[in-house]
This record gives C-alpha cells, structure tokens and sequence, in this order.
C-alpha cells in the first residue's frame, strides 16, 4: 500500500490552487543497482482529479517524472467547503486515492 | 521613422534586461530554484511518515515512542529539536537526535541500537529513524537554536566538536575548516556556511534534517556528517558515534539564536 498523498487546496477569488505531493520512487528503468542489474521500471503513469466528483484534470506521466512528484493545478469554480479528490495509477498497477477539503 | 525609433527602444529594453541577467549571481539563481521548491517540499512526506510512526506500536516490545524523552520530558516533542544535542541523565551521555532515537527505539520498544547503527542509510529502521527525525524537527519551526551548556559534559562535547572541526587528516589533507571555516566559500555554486561562527537563520546546522532533490531522500545531521566525512576522505564515522554528537554540539552551540527551518528542501 502507497503512502498517503498531502494534498492542499485554498480558495481565492473563484478559483481554487490545489497543491499536492506524492511519495513514489518513480524509477525510470534506467539505472542499475550496485550489481549492474537494471532496476525496473516503476512510476506513477495516470494521475486524475475530481473536484466534488466531477472530473478537472486527467493527466498521462512518464518516468521523466521526479521522485515525490509535486504538482500544482488551479480549479475554477471551486469553494472553500469543496471536495477535491486526487488518484493515480502506476505501472504495476497499485493505485491510490486521496481527497482533501477545499479552505 | 517611428519603426526605427520603436526598434532602437525595443534593443536598449533587451540590453538592459541582459545587464540585469548577467548580474544575477549563481547563488541569487539557487536561491531562486530553492523558493519554487519549497512550496512542495517532499520533506511533508518524511514528516506526516514519522508522525505516524512515533504513535505506532512497534518492535519486540509492541510500544510506542509516545514516552520518548528528547530533553524536555517524555513525549515532549514540540521544542525539542533546538534543544539537541544535549546532556541525559539516564545514559550518562550526551546525544543528539538520531542517538537519543536509539536510545528510545532500545529501552521502550526493544530494538538493537547496535543492529540499526550498522544498517546502511534509507534501509529498514534507518527509514524510520529519517523519516521521525523529519518530524520531530518540523515541531520546532521557526524556534531559535538554543542548545543547554549547563552541564559539564555538553561544555567538553563543544571542545571535542571544535577538535575534530579543525582536525585535518586523510589522503587531502582536509579539515571541516577547510570548508567551512571562513566565511564566501563556495563548491562549484554552493555556497559553503561558515561553520566556525554563527551562519544565521536556517543555514548550516538550523537547515537539517532535509530534502535532498538531485537523490530524492531524506537526509538527517548524520547522514550530512557521514557524507562530509566521505567529501574529506576520512573512514566513515559511526552512525550516532560520539564525534558526530561533538560535531552536532559546536555547530549547534555557535548557531544559538539562529531560527530553524528544518526540514528544509537542498538541490
């Protein structure tokens, strides 16, 4: 099981900046280990947001993406008291899924 | 006529953006790059980890470290960070965060300090310890370095800390002084605190643990010892080991007053 996501989301105006972070490795299959053996490719490949359950963002990442990827989107029309939820899917399949109350 | 003039304009407007890019230091750029991180500082990561993990009922024993005594009392954690390293009365000893974490995980939850000292970095209980020094560091945020010269031995851990400050040895003839003992020093475009004197607010010891970008990890004060020890060629310290506590003393001590801004976010 993924490690939770800090995901942060604050009104101005009639627009929310919705803020989160991810804890993923993101391996790129690129490196090796101290054996020279490749280590597999392993990293966060879909990643969506729903603002109130309605879809805002669907978003198609890459291993060119940093480890503990930070990313940074604004939803208009969104309040304070408002649900954003945040999940992504990686190529292994695991997946994981947070929300956060717009302030 | 007027194109010519607009052009003319639009050439000295270029010119003086120029100018201004030139004079914008290499440091000015870093420092920069380190603000538009810092709004995402996976640090929070570490930290929401090692807040879990001090509630966790852990280890041979099934406890918490929710009685943990970092100084302050037991389970006192706000604060503590700017206290460390200090003088404890039950082992004797002074102790900087990751060692009174030892000390913790063996006496409450009944791990092998010897066995986690020895476990190679972001391995195993290591990851724990990184992930709750990230934590209980946050609690002290914005507090100003203030670390206890009461007792004797915290006064004789400061000279062994200048010691081994100026000590110079290896294949290079290195010291912690070489670095870090006079003040605009710098490794390709990092500037290097001046260590032997109060650096100011959140550089040098008020900045770590922190958030290594170029590795993605989490880096306590040992794991930033151990690898300036590696940078001087010197064998590398034991995990927790008296002269990494020392080193911890004479740096903490001279940046009393300096506010901390652990866990901060590095290149």
């Amino acid at each position: 099981m993924a490690d939770p996501m800090r995901i942060r989301a604050q009104a101005a105006g009639d627009k929310a900046t919705v803020r989160v972070l991810m804890s993923h490795e993101m391996e790129t299959g690129q490196r090796k280990d101290a054996g020279g053996k490749t280590i597999p490719a392993w990293f966060i490949q879909e990643v969506s947001a729903t603002h109130n359950g309605k879809p805002v963002l669907n978003a198609q990442w890459g291993p060119s993406i940093s480890k503990n990827p930070f990313l940074q989107f604004v939803v208009r029309g969104a309040k304070a008291g408002d649900k954003i939820a945040v999940s992504w899917v990686d190529n292994r399949g695991d997946k994981r899924t947070d929300e956060a109350t717009v302030s | 006529m007027t194109t010519l003039l607009r052009l003319t304009a639009l050439a000295l407007a270029a010119t003086a953006a120029l100018a201004a890019q030139a004079q914008k230091s290499a440091a000015d750029g870093i420092a920069e790059y380190r603000k538009m991180l810092e709004d995402g500082n996976p640090a929070e990561l570490f930290e929401a980890k090692g807040e879990d993990l001090w509630q966790q009922a852990r280890g041979p024993k099934k406890a918490t470290l929710q009685r943990c005594d970092l100084g302050l009392g037991p389970g006192v954690v706000k604060g503590a960070w700017v206290q460390l390293p200090r003088y404890f009365a039950d082992t004797g000893r002074v102790q900087d965060l990751e060692s009174r974490l030892l000390t913790c995980m063996a006496t409450l939850q009944g791990f092998d300090a010897a066995q986690i000292a020895r476990t190679p970095f972001d391995q195993g209980e290591q990851a724990t310890l990184a992930a709750l020094a990230a934590w209980i560091s946050s609690q002290s945020r914005g507090m100003k370095m203030a670390l206890p010269q009461g007792h004797a031995e915290e006064r004789r851990f400061y000279e062994l800390g200048k010691r081994a400050f100026f000590y110079r040895g290896g294949p290079m003839d290195f010291s912690c002084a070489s670095c870090h003992g006079e003040a605009g020093k710098r490794i390709r475009l990092q500037d290097l605190p001046q260590l032997s004197t109060n650096p100011g607010d959140g550089v040098g010891f008020a900045a770590w643990p922190a958030y290594r970008v170029s590795s993605g990890e989490m880096w306590s004060m040992q794991r930033r010892l151990n690898d300036c020890f590696r940078q001087q060629r010197f064998p590398y310290p034991g995990f927790a080991s008296d002269v990494t506590v020392a080193l911890g003393v004479y740096m903490g001590v001279n940046a009393k007053g300096a506010e901390s801004i652990a866990p901060a976010i590095k290149r």
